[in-house]
């Protein structure tokens, strides 16, 4: 578990590294999980108690949005002055992406597996 | 007597303890109940858990600044929890070769999606300037969506507002509308709530499955990429 977690944290601090270096538009993150999913493809050692620490991280993903989320006090005349146009865009835009996506997603997948079937 | 409970209050208001403590068993408290309830999408347990810190917040006079250097310590795991994400990706990578393409199209189809009609709708609206750049990257995860809020002039702190909305927005409506559209497929269904509503989504994908979230990560991951690379040229058309 502690050696999973100083794992996912060096991953995270080389792709604070990489985005800085070649001033990537991408927040450190999301280039450690790439980094991660190349260094588990390639069978690279350190990976005992990876499993224990990202399942025990991510089965909690939900608080983690919490704190970010009570700043809407910061914003809160804006959000009042402007709701209408928020809450429709909001509301239409996540509507519309998700059918969008899961369309698309579902109609090529089931074309690019039609042959021999579904593995 | 009530001296001491003001002197306990006031130095307690400014220790990050305080806050930590609260904000986590606030969730804790909201999760049971979205258990008690099975999971009914209207108590989403970052609903209600913000709802009630806010207003405890709202409540106590207490700024967000304050309240922040005790929650940090949960927001600063949101890194690793990204990066945690390669776990589950990898389990299903032998699936997402053969659906490379598939998965590229529907990712592309549904970022310039996510920001054009959340954009063109606000504006149409009459929202101003300031709010539409901040609005445009919504569907990124936070960390993304407000480095890409911020290089183009928006305010950083209200995409992270809109960013959650988003993301509890998805996690509401998201199977429920994905079934009523017959999408039944695991890998589609989780990918569309990844790409749409970034975390959140995928902690909903993972409530339905093991491959929906692994394929939400997937989804989140590659449209935190694609959003960053379309908003500033599609704002460019948007907002001419």
């Amino acid at each position: 578990m502690l050696r999973g977690l100083a794992v996912l944290l060096v991953f995270q601090l080389a792709g604070e590294v990489l985005t800085h270096l070649f001033a990537l538009p991408l927040p450190g993150p999301v280039v450690g999980m790439v980094l991660l999913l190349l260094a588990l493809e390639l069978r690279l050692p350190g990976r005992d108690g990876l499993h224990a620490a990202s399942g025990g991280l991510l089965a909690f993903l939900s608080l983690l949005f919490v704190p970010a989320g009570v700043g809407i006090v910061r914003h809160a005349p804006r959000l009042v002055a402007e709701s209408l146009a928020l809450m429709a865009s909001l509301v239409l835009s996540t509507a519309a992406t998700l059918a969008v996506t899961g369309w698309i997603a579902a109609r090529l997948l089931r074309r690019s597996s039609a042959p021999g079937g579904r593995a | 007597m009530t001296s001491r409970f003001v002197e306990t209050w006031v130095y307690l208001a400014r220790s990050p303890l305080l806050w930590l403590a609260l904000t986590v068993s606030v969730y804790a408290a909201a999760e049971a109940l979205y258990r008690r309830l099975g999971r009914h999408p209207l108590v989403h347990p970052v609903l209600t858990s913000v709802i009630v810190l806010a207003t405890v917040l709202t409540a106590s006079g207490t700024p967000y600044s304050s309240y922040f250097e005790g929650a940090q310590f949960v927001h600063f795991l949101l890194g690793p929890a990204i990066v945690a994400l390669a776990v589950p990706l990898h389990r299903e990578l032998h699936r997402e070769q053969a659906m490379a393409v598939p998965l590229t199209v529907a990712l592309l189809a549904g970022s310039v999606t996510a920001i054009v009609t959340a954009v063109a709708t606000a504006r149409f609206a009459g929202a101003s300037r300031e709010t539409l750049l901040s609005l445009a990257p919504k569907s990124a995860t936070a960390p993304v969506a407000m480095g890409i809020a911020e290089r183009l002039g928006g305010l950083p702190s209200l995409t992270a507002s809109l960013v959650v909305i988003t993301g509890v927005l998805g996690a509401v409506i998201g199977p429920a509308l994905l079934r009523r559209l017959r999408i039944s497929d695991p890998a589609a269904a989780g990918f569309a709530l990844g790409v749409a509503s970034h975390g959140l989504g995928t902690a909903r994908a993972f409530e339905l499955g093991e491959t929906a979230g692994a394929f939400a990560g997937l989804g989140m991951g590659l449209n935190a990429v694609a959003t960053a690379l379309l908003v500033p040229a599609l704002m460019r058309l948007l907002l001419s």
